[in-house]
């Protein structure tokens, strides 16, 4: 059996920036890097616009840890903003000496662009591939690292846990379908989000939320989950994501009219074409952009395209060149998914599931209630986005936060010297064996996990989407839970053992479901609107610090329902103001 | 409209040998080739099996052999196919399972020619700076770092086919794109691997790896130029008395 100082579950930008601030730590040290795909197929790879750091001399950390602070509706953790404000120019300095592909100034420098929510230029950004290069030179430098040892396609099924502290992992390898008992001194889960919990989403097939239920299901709290961002502009049918920075590059907003109708949402005025400003019209955060697409559907404004409800996002104003200069993949991305040359035609687009802002609760030094356990990343929750996440942050995150957790992951490593307990680790090894072939035992009233998945994420696109209400919520969590037991049933018709997919979408199946049940109790309980949670029962349709400034924490329960508690929020630096964009924005800044 | 689609499919803990199985399937203008294996899969037989993520033509891992030609399966629509259509895993290398092949494969070329910025040492600038680099030094290396590895040009290639040791162009553009960034300083450390005749050497200048690429990497352009490198670092070595 193979025994590690720290393994890394997930080999996205998160998982890779951990393992190598682990070996620059200590070239000694042994290192697993485990991921369920080949680490570059990883969902980092998707994002298009941009990563975060005040970068510019007219630019300031102070301004930087407001935008965040306020963008997150005073939900974040002061302290954590104050570190990460503070990290991310150097994290992204060191991808630069690490060769990622920065576009570049006339004169050779990096050049920052505007970006959703920000007040300043600060987003640095490789033309509209920044998450793919940022993952690719991570991926291609942690291949320097001998100490780093990689396996690919090894899904991790279950964590080892003993007496509160971290053991190891339970992986499956999905070339022979063996499952293996890895030990670990540290164990650093870094598997992403949970988009597609949701029907209607940008994120990749393997974004299931894997992580999050592993540590749950140990105890860890799953905090802020009610938090989930929709990204205003996805293609309609597929999801796919036309970036935020084709809105920051001069795109805009328009209905089926052709009118602007952001300046109808408190986000006017009207900025001129080609001329946007940050923070105004189509430059004001996510949420607020979602919400607005939500309220002109209501008022049948909204176009069609292919059964779906759209507006449009328009370039044509900023040409052909500029178009194949500055965002290349958007004009390859639109002919092949909707058939539309950018450069002459309007872009259909909806807003869809993007971001899980909430995730696994870890202290600001990202380790969880297991001694251990660390969480990075979009899976993990260490209060940096609070209710709404800022575009542009999360890549940096990955950055400034994967290395803290390397660098803690192996220090506590090397520091201690636990003896693993080998015959409870077998223990788990054989449950999760037997659970396996009940799996793929078939069953009198067998079901497939393909129509639970559909119900589940019907469900939760019906109950729990860009407005919510008490009744819709107590529907989608009633089926959830429902769905839950029905699981129970759950019959895998692949029996192989040999890379069996069927059965690894059963798991991921299974790992959504304690998700998505996590995410409907929290929206309900949060009988407010904050961020991008937002409730339409009367009462509920503004902030209310006085009953819920603060975080909410959702727990797993074995065989019952989970149970939710509140947390109270780090605001030491910035007392709650009023979260305006726009003209309001300027006012109540004057003010 | 209904399509029927033909899977070379091989399961071998059940079948020594690949069979085809056709399988009736619903598509319209948008339905992807990736799209209609999913709903094989969901609709039909759990039992295919594929590798596939982000569907958006950037994670790589959807690679099939359609219609004999090498594509990305979330890039290829079947709208494209007014008569047969038939689906095979990438040629040359080892099938696993269906529609999935060995990519270590593919990953050990990768890391051979040590695909990062190797440093000039020791390091002059100050750790906390940029480098400065224009935006036409950028240009020189950019589509060479814009592969995704999606390993479509080795299936295409037909020396790689013969020779599995061939370093193949994929790895041999990401190669060129370090050896081509004004920041790096590794191309000695490089070129040993692309001079052997495992190396650019191996190319007999097909070229159908760049038609087949889905990123226009043209990785037949770096092979190319990397033969003049190749040519020049031999020189120089002959010189240096190093041959
Ligand atoms: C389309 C899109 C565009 C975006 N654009 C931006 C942007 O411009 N700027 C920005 O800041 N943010 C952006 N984001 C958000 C940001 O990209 C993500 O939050 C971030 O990349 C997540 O990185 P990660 O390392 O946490 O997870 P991922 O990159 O998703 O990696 C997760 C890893 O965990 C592994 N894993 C998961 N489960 C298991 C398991 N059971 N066993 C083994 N391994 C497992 C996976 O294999 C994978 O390697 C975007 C997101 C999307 C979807
Ligand atoms: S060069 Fe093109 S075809 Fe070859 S692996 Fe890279 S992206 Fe794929
Ligand atoms: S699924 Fe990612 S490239 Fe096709």
């Amino acid at each position: 059996m193979q025994q590690f100082d720290v393994l890394v579950v997930g080999g996205g930008g998160a998982g890779l920036r951990a393992a190598i601030a682990a070996a620059e730590t200590a070239p000694e040290g042994r290192i697993a890097l485990l991921s369920k795909v080949y680490p570059m197929r990883s969902h980092t790879v998707a994002a298009e616009g941009g990563a975060a750091a005040v970068t510019r001399a007219d630019d300031s950390f102070a301004a930087h840890f407001a935008d965040t602070v306020a963008g997150g509706d005073w939900l974040a953790e002061q302290g954590v903003v104050d570190y990460f404000v503070k990290h991310a120019y150097q994290e992204l300095v060191q991808m630069e000496h690490w060769g990622c592909p920065w576009s570049r100034q006339t004169n050779g420098d990096v050049q920052v662009r505007r970006f959703g929510g920000m007040k300043t230029e600060r987003t640095w950004f490789a033309a509209d591939k920044t998450g793919f290069h940022m993952l690719h030179t991570l991926f291609q430098t942690s291949l320097k690292y001998p100490n780093i040892q990689r396996f690919d396609e090894f899904f991790v099924v279950d964590l080892l846990v003993n007496d509160g502290e971290i053991n190891g992992v339970l992986a499956l390898e999905i070339s022979t379908g063996e499952l293996h008992a890895i030990q670990a001194k540290t164990v650093i889960m870094a598997t992403g989000g949970a988009g597609r919990v949701f029907r209607f989403n940008t994120n990749g097939g393997i974004v299931t939320g894997d992580g999050m239920a592993m540590a749950y299901r140990h105890g860890v709290a799953l905090r802020d989950m009610e938090f989930v961002q929709y990204h205003p502009t996805g293609l309609p049918g597929s999801g796919i994501l036309i970036t935020e920075a084709s809105r920051g590059e001069g795109g805009v907003l328009v209905n089926k009219d052709g009118y602007r109708y952001l300046q109808d949402y408190g986000l006017g005025p009207e900025t001129p074409l080609g001329k946007p400003e940050n923070k105004y019209m189509e430059l004001g955060p996510r949420d607020k952009l979602s919400q607005a697409f939500w309220q002109e559907q209501k008022k049948g404004r909204t176009g069609n395209y292919n059964g779906s409800d759209v507006v449009y996002l328009d370039l044509r104003h900023l040409g052909k060149d500029y178009l194949y200069e500055r965002l290349p993949f958007i004009c390859d991305l639109a002919k092949s998914y909707v058939n539309i040359d950018p450069v002459t035609q309007l872009i259909p687009i909806r807003p869809a599931v993007h971001y899980t802002m909430g995730g696994i609760e870890t202290d600001a030094l990202t380790e969880t209630a297991i001694s251990g356990l660390y969480a990075v990343g979009e899976c993990a929750s260490v209060g940096l986005h609070g209710a709404n996440r800022l575009g542009s942050n999360s890549l940096t995150e990955l950055l400034v936060f994967g290395r803290l957790a390397g660098e803690h992951a192996m220090r506590k490593a090397q520091s201690t010297d636990r003896q693993t307990d080998m015959g409870k680790n077998q223990e788990a090894l054989r449950q999760w064996q037997q659970k396996l072939q009940t799996l793929m035992a078939s069953k009198a009233n067998g079901v497939t996990w393909v129509q639970l998945k559909r119900e589940l994420v019907q469900a939760m696109e019906d109950g729990c989407g860009i407005y919510r209400t008490e009744s819709g919520l107590q529907a989608s969590l009633a089926k959830v839970r429902q769905l839950k037991q029905q699981y129970q049933q759950v019959q895998v018709g692949d029996t192989s053992r040999a890379y069996n997919t069927d059965l690894l979408q059963c798991l991921e199946l299974e790992f959504c479901l304690d998700v998505a049940e996590a995410i409907v109790l929290a929206s309900l309980e949060r009988r407010e609107s904050r961020g991008a949670h937002q409730r339409l029962d009367e009462g509920m349709t503004d902030r209310n610090d006085q009953d819920f400034l603060r975080h909410s924490q959702v727990f797993f329960q074995s065989q019952a329902d989970a149970t939710l508690t509140w947390q109270a929020v780090d605001t030491s630096l910035s007392t709650p103001g009023e979260r305006a964009y726009g003209a309001q924005g300027q006012q109540s800044e004057a003010r | 409209m209904h399509k029927d689609i033909q899977i070379k499919r091989y399961l071998p803990e059940e079948h020594a040998e690949p069979f085809w199985q056709t399988f009736h399937v619903p598509y319209d203008d948008t339905t992807s080739i990736l799209d209609a294996l999913n709903y094989i899969k969901e609709e039909l037989d759990p039992t295919v099996s594929f590798r596939w993520s982000c569907r958006m033509a950037i994670c790589g891992s959807c690679g099939y052999m359609v219609n004999g030609i090498p594509k990305l399966g979330c890039k290829d629509f079947v709208r494209n196919y007014p008569s047969a259509l038939h689906i095979e895993p990438l040629a040359h290398f080892t099938v696993e399972r269906d529609l999935m092949v060995a990519m270590d494969e593919f990953l050990q070329h990768l890391e051979a020619v040590k695909p990062y910025l190797i440093a000039e040492q020791p390091e002059p600038t100050e750790p906390h700076k940029p480098h400065r680099q224009t935006p036409a030094q950028l240009a020189k290396y950019k589509q060479f770092a814009n592969c995704i590895n999606c390993g479509l040009c080795y299936a295409a290639c037909p020396q790689f086919g013969l020779n599995p040791e061939f370093v193949g162009p994929g790895a041999i553009a990401l190669a060129h794109r370090y050896n081509l960034d004004s920041r790096d300083h590794g191309k000695v450390e490089r070129m040993p691997v692309l001079n052997t005749h495992n190396g650019v050497w191996s190319c007999t200048f097909v070229g159908f790896c760049s038609d087949v690429c889905p990123k226009g990497v043209d990785p037949a352009a770096a092979v190319n130029q990397g033969k003049v490198e190749s040519a020049k670092s031999m020189l120089i070595q002959m010189f240096r008395g190093g041959a």
